[in-house]
């Protein structure tokens, strides 16, 4: 399969990748997926007290648009809200990278992690 | 732009020069171009002879007698004709057939088909390495058993079937045999004098001859009858109607050929650069070598990398011409159902690649997919957040996971 440069860009060069602690009160995780589907992301914020998505952390296990999505939705969500960040819809995502229709899953998913590091955040306060 | 490394000489392989020189001197008007099957000129006579030439080339290879060989598309026809062709013959005695869970798509989807014509399949399971033995066809067997269809060699692992131990419980119990050898032919020596095989099934390309060439060996002692499948001229003895292409016959019998005399020197030579690969590989954590350890041969190395996912270790390794154990590059996002069948979980059966190697491929080649992939695995584990679970001492099967 031919994958897009954007996809590309962003298997090579991942942005944000990492991991913050999981127990700290301004850091929110989703991780979303299954081993046994081929894909697990985990997506990390930290929210400062204004609200604002001060950083973003991801790791993905899947294929290459997994890992872009991901890696794409941690780069948009600095400096968002979290209002603004429960805004981003797969659509943008797979627009953004070029998605092919077999690879629309992995910027659902990515959208489905931002909304459980929101929620994970929220239900710590 | 610079190709990949092919290592995926179980898919196919380059057709060798010496055998595409003779096809070539079989297509235009100066060469061997004639219809075999015209009897009343010279054209003819000479396709003949030459077509005759290949079937005996192909039978030596496998310690048959040239009647007993029927050119067919290739192993995926072969396959229909020698299932389908035997169950609508002997429908009448029984309707039961037993394969494997870890068939080519030919035969199970063969099966599947006979299902649908009111047949009963049963599918065995192998073992964790990948092994299907004889005991577990002999428990198999039911009073309308009329047919056990295994293959010789898997194509995704590489495990060798004891074809000889199987054709001594099917011989005796009166049931016939069917061995898919499409895998297997340069590979191992076989000897139907030996094993008790009923139909097997061959193709040229994995063998360094060209594609849309096949063969059937159908015994003739004990006689081994089939419904033709495609009806027309009565070729082939009845079995196979259709013009007998003679450059492709020409080819699969000169590759055959060229396998029988350079066999054990190429094994040999393959066998140290499959060492090679694995001994580059084997000492990263969590990497394991799918299917039976010494029942095998030599050129596939099916490799898991845990905690890698298999589509995006294959982006990583672009510079190499390799496949997945698993078929995540369609839709369904399914794991290989062989590695599946074989137990393994989901997690292993999507991060395993399929290496295979052939009789040009160089040291320099197996040193530069070792160096890719030992680069590529580390860069994806990185990433990925199941080998952080791996290594904060998590079991992943106890994580309730949300699938999707």
């Amino acid at each position: 399969m031919a994958y897009s440069e954007q996809v590309l860009d962003h298997y090579e060069n991942p942005r944000n990748v990492g991991k913050m602690d999981e127990a700290d009160a301004h850091v929110g995780t989703g991780m979303v997926g299954a081993p046994a589907c081929g894909d697990v992301m985990r997506l990390q914020i930290k929210v400062n007290d204004e609200g604002v998505i001060e950083d973003a952390k991801f790791k993905t296990y899947g294929c290459g648009s997994a890992i872009a999505s991901s890696s794409l939705v941690t780069e948009w969500m600095k400096g968002m809200t979290l209002d603004q960040a429960g805004e981003i819809r797969n659509s943008n995502i797979s627009e953004e990278l070029a998605l092919p229709p077999v690879k629309i899953h992995c910027s659902v998913l990515a959208e489905d992690a931002i909304k459980a590091a929101i929620h994970n955040y929220k239900s710590k306060q | 732009m610079k190709l990949p490394i092919f290592l995926d000489y179980s898919a196919t392989t380059p057709v060798d020069p010496r055998v595409a020189k003779l096809m070539c001197d079989c297509l235009t008007q100066e060469g061997n171009f004639g219809n075999p099957a015209s009897r009343s000129h010279v054209y003819g006579w000479q396709a003949e002879e030459a077509v005759e030439n290949a079937r005996r080339q192909v039978a030596d290879l496998i310690n048959a007698d040239p009647r007993e060989i029927v050119w067919t598309s290739g192993a995926t026809e072969s396959d229909n004709l020698a299932i389908k062709g035997v169950a609508h013959f002997y429908h009448k005695k029984g309707k039961h057939i037993i394969t494997s869970k870890i068939e080519h798509k030919a035969v199970l989807d063969t099966c599947r088909q006979l299902e649908r014509e009111g047949f009963e399949v049963t599918y065995l399971d192998p073992t964790s390495e990948g092994l299907i033995s004889a005991e577990q066809v002999a428990e198999a067997l039911r009073e309308d058993t009329i047919l056990v269809s295994l293959m010789h060699v898997n194509n995704e692992i590489g495990v060798i079937t004891d074809i000889t131990a199987i054709g001594e419980v099917t011989r005796a119990n009166k049931v016939l045999f069917h061995v898919d050898a499409a895998q297997s032919t340069g590979k191992i020596a076989i000897d139907l004098a030996v094993s008790k095989v009923d139909l097997m099934s061959f193709c040229a390309h994995k063998t360094y001859g060209p594609k849309g060439i096949g063969a059937l060996y159908v015994s003739r002692k004990p006689r081994v009858r089939l419904e033709a499948q495609i009806h027309g001229g009565g070729h082939e003895r009845g079995m196979r109607s259709g013009t007998l292409a003679t450059h492709q016959i020409v080819g699969m019998g000169a590759a055959f050929a060229i396998a029988q005399e350079e066999m054990v020197a190429d094994n040999a030579r393959i066998k140290r650069l499959g060492q090679r690969l694995w001994d580059g590989v084997k000492d990263m954590e969590e990497v394991y070598m799918n299917g039976h350890a010494t029942q095998r041969v030599a050129g596939n190395a099916n490799i898991s990398f845990n905690y890698v996912e298999g589509e995006s270790l294959l982006m990583s390794l672009r510079e190499l011409a390799v496949s997945s154990g698993s078929a995540c590059t369609s839709a369904s996002l399914e794991p290989s159902y062989v590695l599946r069948a074989l137990g393994m979980n989901d997690e292993l059966a999507h991060s395993s690649i399929r290496f295979s190697i052939g009789r040009f491929t160089t040291e320099a080649d197996i040193d530069q997919a070792i160096e890719l992939s030992l680069n590529a695995v580390t860069k994806l584990r990185s990433l990925s957040p199941l080998w952080d679970m791996y290594k904060d001492g998590i079991d992943l099967d106890s994580v309730q996971w949300a699938a999707h």
